[in-house]
């Protein structure tokens, strides 16, 4: 049964809940964007004792058995380590995919789209200023704690969202989603008050929920608008949309107003709560790109509101070619970025223009890294190339 | 224990201004400091204020072909001046940080001292 017709009534609760902190988001005026990381705020005194409790009931979970390397056996110390302020924000996040999640530099360089020698650098760098600096493998003091944050949850996302589409044969790497998914958890546990937090949290959680319908029983890639959405967890998606709300509420009343987590947790909720494909609100979509563009100007970003804009009905779809993705063309860090002629292909596809179309995946294909992926573009070079039915 | 120097930077115009309160106010801030390294249980190995920088003078030693070249300056183009250090021991770079923001200074650099006990490295 789809997801609005089954509905009992937690399930309508949850989703009120989600629509109505969306509404009451949406219909205040935006603020102006700050920075990205969190604004100093009142809360409640942090029990250290609780908090030792949590990371000890959470460690057994997240224990990597490495007697050589004791420090691997507590990722959130070393994730809070890795991100230290001393070290440049850059090579916190290499130092993390790479210490924390074991990437390879390889790894490190493609999902930060740099070159390896840089991803390189940076960790080198990084692990020179933990030992010349002395700086401590150790958690935060709670005053401390928010401002160290914004880093650790650029890389949780980084690690999920290498693990939601990987590299090679497995499109959905779930031994490291669930490990980013863990990181989340323990993460909303010590605070819980905290937007950011759960909004990034929201945003894995509504991913998961929709994953059983990504790929068919061939193991071929199914993209969002064709997905059986019958296939959706009903439940997982009621827990995300849960945390969206909560993301949205404690969002709206920060002093820096909401963060870019809250509102990829928003765009998440929109997908996961339309009954189908057409009936997605592409339009409130794209308008939340307008203000995650704004809190986080990120090229990545700007090529997600290109695509939404291009899947709103009635989408002047020459308009979104020749102002949105054709600036882009130009942005050195989407050089290697299979995504931008992925989506600039099927623009020219839906105007017609074959050709140009085709250009752009036989780009695609050349720079993507995912088998499945690489198997749905050649299926479209296909479909395009094909000559007319009689 | 590593050791930290705090390069202490501040505008000069309060050169300019100086009264008799306003050095012993500094004197009690620079004190409160003290006590605070103390109660941390770290330890100031040393430090001075210094002269403002028109006092200075920049010896420029090049590649020892020709003499060294001894100049009025330096001319720092920022409004913070080096004004003083102090060499503190702490137990890490978070202790040294938690101090650093206890310390007198508008801006304070916290720079490791390089170990040369001969241990080998961390």
């Amino acid at each position: 049964m789809r997801l609005t017709r089954e509905i009992d009534l937690a399930e309508e609760c949850a989703q009120d809940a989600f629509v109505q902190a969306l509404t009451s988001w949406v219909d205040r005026v935006p603020e102006v964007p700050a920075a990205w990381l969190t604004t100093v705020a009142k809360r409640r005194a942090f029990d250290a004792i609780r908090r030792s409790a949590t990371l000890k009931r959470r460690l057994p979970d997240l224990l990597v058995d490495d007697d050589e390397h004791p420090e691997a056996s507590d990722p959130l110390r070393l994730i809070f380590t890795c991100c230290h302020p001393a070290i440049a924000v850059p090579s916190q996040v290499a130092l993390t995919l790479r210490l924390v999640v074991g990437l390879t530099t390889t790894e490190v360089a493609s999902s930060l789209l740099i070159s390896e020698s840089t991803a390189a650098a940076r960790i080198t760098r990084a692990k020179r200023k933990i030992a010349a600096a002395s700086i401590p493998f150790s958690m935060p003091e709670p005053a401390q704690l928010r401002d160290r944050l914004d880093a650790v949850l650029t890389v949780i996302q980084l690690l999920f969202t290498t693990g939601h589409t990987g590299r090679g044969a497995a499109l959905w790497r779930r031994e490291r989603t669930a490990r980013a998914l863990s990181l989340g958890r323990v993460l909303a546990d010590l605070l819980p008050d905290e937007s950011e937090v759960l909004g990034l949290l929201a945003a894995m959680v509504l991913a998961e929920a929709r994953g059983e319908a990504r790929v068919d029983a061939d193991g071929e890639m199914v993209l969002l608008a064709e997905q059986d959405r019958d296939l959706w967890n009903v439940a997982v998606a009621r827990v995300g949309l849960d945390l969206a709300a909560k993301a949205l509420d404690l969002g709206v009343v920060r002093k820096s107003g909401i963060g870019r987590f809250a509102i990829q947790a928003a765009i998440a909720g929109l997908h996961t709560t339309a009954s189908s494909a057409d009936a997605t609100d592409w339009r409130q979509i794209a308008t939340m790109y307008d203000a995650l563009l704004d809190r986080w100007p990120s090229p990545v970003v700007a090529l997600n509101r290109a695509a939404a804009r291009s899947l709103a009905p009635g989408a002047d779809l020459a308009a979104v070619l020749r102002d949105d993705l054709s600036p882009l063309r130009a942005d050195p860090h989407l050089a290697d970025y299979s995504y931008l002629p992925a989506t600039a292909a099927d623009v020219l596809r839906r105007l017609g223009r074959l050709p140009e179309a085709a250009a752009e995946y036989e780009r695609a294909l050349a720079l993507t890294q995912s088998d499945a992926e690489r198997r749905f573009l050649q299926r479209r070079l296909r479909e395009i190339s094909a000559p007319p039915a009689p | 224990m590593p050791a930290y120097m705090f390069l202490l930077f501040d505008e000069e115009s309060w050169h300019d201004d100086v009264t008799e309160e306003s050095w012993q106010q500094a004197m009690v801030e620079h004190a409160a400091f003290s006590a605070a390294v103390a109660a941390a249980g770290a330890t100031i190995l040393g430090g001075e204020a210094l002269e403002r920088s028109s006092t200075a003078t920049v010896v420029r030693r090049g590649d020892g072909t020709v003499a060294p070249v001894v100049t009025d300056g330096p001319f720092i183009e920022t409004k913070e001046a080096l004004g003083g250090f102090y060499i503190v021991e702490a137990r890490d770079l978070d202790h040294a940080l938690t101090l650093a923001a206890a310390c007198p200074a508008g801006t304070v650099e916290v720079r490791p001292v390089l170990d040369t006990s001969g241990e080998s490295p961390a």
